[in-house]
């Protein structure tokens, strides 16, 4: 039993079938990576996950509850994170603001509607996020205005956000796109070494074989929105349609 | 203290003295002296400082945090105004029952417009809002007539039931009053050529007006105020981040029509009479002003910009042709006309062209309101100390 169970998603645009009977299975602890060409369906896939596109047909279950058809703050607050293809962070907060949001949210849930509690006075949630920015290497930061970081640290503290709610699950959307390789090298050393800390299950959709590889426990390939192979990294890299629809082409 | 920091405190001092002091603040210029005109503080508009004080900084709470563009507002202004009417004519000619009615129906009528608005955000929330507040004047003006008096407007007369004091017989119509003391009671200071007026009603707005200023302090230093920040900055990513905004902006709306209608509340304890154009989208625009030349989302500068605005419209429009020939008659006669045709466009009737151009000038000079601009003077007189004592201390070595 995996944590996370899609089953027969099938997602159509107009004339084109993104996804057709696509299969996965993420193992829970596990980092499972999604990879394929460009336009594969690998986002159009991670939208089903978040409330951001329902599938014409199929099943998402997500440690025992189906993920369709709920909106985003539910399945977060179920235990779904999201780090995105561009970071989403709240520009004009300061950089602790940003990391207090999501353990607030942790906390009370989807809304706590309460005008005269006091932010100064949330030691905990402020140690929280103090804590978690710390493990981001981002403690010398916290005061700054989130608009003024570089982006390398703008994901970095979008990981925070997201770690800081300690999810289950939690996707990442090319978490290296558009990095310097020294980046993404100390992005690759800190997403191993949240998998050593906490027992967070990861998705990662990537382009960079370096980066998957490196991670990846298991590797799903997906090409023209079907599920060509899915297993370990050194069955995935001989794989003979795996090298036809896409290594074939990239330097392994 | 009152669990604020601070700078906090600061603020809440200040705003405490200016409110106190305004009669005195208001009068900088002797009784009876060329300048007398410019004098504000008669209780009539002091009163007005402070309800429209209370408008902004409710205004600025909705608009100020989540950025949601209300041009609405003035019907919940006007709500609470009827409301407040009624309450006098029919309960007491005490203010207390009419403030408290006002703002609870005002919050009830933004909680009708607010599930309906907020299905939407940027422009159309803003349309949807005008649409709305528009509707209303056309029922208040017109179809609701028995209810709002329609274009005579609503006002207090000598055989209002008042079931709590109604049996009291007078040949005038009662004045507002609060336990008997009346809105219009004041007291007169005459020290030298200068004469204070010291007026019960603008202190009853005065010290509502500073509890409303605490409330929205507190409100902007909570997680809910947090998360009106949040929802500003990236609504996208605080859905992904397990917030539902939707209670959270229904919260913050009708908070904010409950301080516009305890301005309408306010409004006619001061003067018992409510009328339709109170709701018209004219006055909603004017709030939006207020708030933006004083400064979106800082505490003090709604304030500030309704203080300003009123300001010029009972001052400048009093500027009348004779006043200009009074002032430029030291010139050459030739010359004296030219100045006043040149003036007389911006004063009097015109005064909306001053605060037109003042209003241009601010977004584009000061984007950040009149608080932006106190912050640059601050920081430039500051900024000259540091730079003198930085040269000090790096000559000091060389020596």
């Amino acid at each position: 039993m995996g944590i996370l169970e899609v089953q027969n998603v099938n997602k159509r645009f107009g004339g084109l079938q993104a996804l057709s009977n696509v299969n996965l299975n993420v193992e829970e602890g596990s980092v499972h990576a999604i990879i394929g060409p460009n336009g594969a369906g690998k986002s159009t896939l991670l939208n089903c996950f978040v409330g951001r596109l329902t599938p014409d047909t199929g099943s998402a279950i997500f440690d025992g509850q189906s993920l369709l058809g709920i909106k985003p703050h539910e399945i977060n607050q179920l235990g779904v994170s999201r780090v995105f293809q561009t970071p989403e962070i709240f520009t004009d907060l300061t950089v602790l603001e940003n990391v207090m949001i999501p353990a607030f949210a942790h906390r009370d849930g989807a809304y706590k509607l309460n005008p005269f509690a006091h932010v100064a006075r949330e030691a905990e949630i402020r140690d929280l996020a103090e804590h978690t920015l710390e493990d981001m290497g981002l403690q010398d930061k916290m005061e700054m205005t989130a608009s003024s970081m570089s982006r390398g640290d703008k994901r970095r503290l979008e990981m925070a956000m997201c770690l800081v709610q300690e999810p289950k699950l939690l996707l990442l959307d090319e978490p290296t796109a558009g990095m310097a390789r020294a980046d993404t090298n100390r992005t690759i050393d800190l997403l191993k070494h949240i998998g050593e800390t906490r027992n967070i299950t990861k998705v990662v959709i990537e382009h960079d074989m370096h980066v998957v590889f490196s991670l990846a426990e298991k590797i799903s390939v997906l090409a023209q929105g079907t599920v060509i192979a899915e297993d370990v990294p050194e069955k995935i890299k001989g794989h003979p349609k795996v090298r036809e629809a896409y290594l074939g082409e990239a330097q392994v | 203290m009152f669990g604020l920091n601070a700078k906090d405190m600061r603020s809440l001092v200040f705003v405490a003295l200016l409110l106190v002091l305004a009669p005195i603040l208001l009068n900088p210029f002797p009784e009876g002296s060329p300048l007398a005109q410019f004098n504000a503080g008669y209780p009539d508009l002091m009163q007005r400082f402070a309800i429209f004080g209370i408008f902004a900084i409710g205004f600025n709470i909705l608009f100020g945090l989540t950025g949601y563009l209300s041009f609405g507002h003035a019907a919940f202004l006007g709500a609470g105004s009827y409301a407040g009417v009624w309450m006098l004519k029919l309960l007491t000619i005490n203010v207390i029952p009419a403030i408290i009615i006002s703002t609870l129906v005002a919050g009830v009528f933004a909680l009708l417009i607010g599930l309906v608005s907020l299905r939407r955000s940027g422009i159309y929330f803003s349309i949807l809002t005008l649409a709305f507040a528009q509707m209303a004047f056309a029922l208040a003006a017109s179809v609701l007539t028995p209810i709002t008096g329609g274009e005579t407007g609503l006002q207090t007369s000598l055989n209002d039931p008042r079931i709590l004091d109604g049996a009291r017989e007078s040949s005038n119509i009662p004045t507002p009053s609060l336990f008997g003391l009346e809105m219009g009671d004041s007291w007169q200071l005459r020290v030298g050529d200068w004469l204070w007026t010291f007026n019960a009603g603008y202190y009853i707005c005065a010290i509502v007006a500073l509890i409303g200023f605490y409330i929205a302090i507190r409100i902007f230093r909570s997680p809910f105020g947090l998360m009106l920040k949040a929802i500003k900055t990236n609504q996208n990513r605080l859905n992904y981040t397990g917030v539902s905004t939707r209670p959270y902006m229904l919260a913050c709306f009708v908070i904010s029509g409950m301080y516009a209608g305890l301005a309408g509340g306010l409004m006619v304890s001061m003067d018992p009479l409510a009328g339709a154009e109170r709701m018209q989208w004219t006055a909603s625009g004017e709030v939006v002003l207020m708030v933006i030349l004083g400064g979106a989302g800082t505490l003090i500068g709604p304030v500030l910009g309704a203080g300003f605005i009123k300001y010029c419209e009972n001052i400048f429009s009093k500027i009348n042709k004779s006043v200009l020939e009074g002032w430029f008659s030291v010139f050459p006669d030739g010359m004296a006309d030219f100045m006043v045709a040149i003036v007389y466009p911006f004063v009097g009737k015109g005064w909306h062209l001053t605060l037109g151009v003042l209003f241009m000038l601010v977004v584009i000079f000061l984007p950040g309101g009149l608080v932006q601009g106190g912050q640059k003077i601050g920081s430039w007189v500051t900024g000259r100390g540091r730079k003198k004592s930085a040269g000090a201390a790096t000559t000091t070595p060389a020596e």
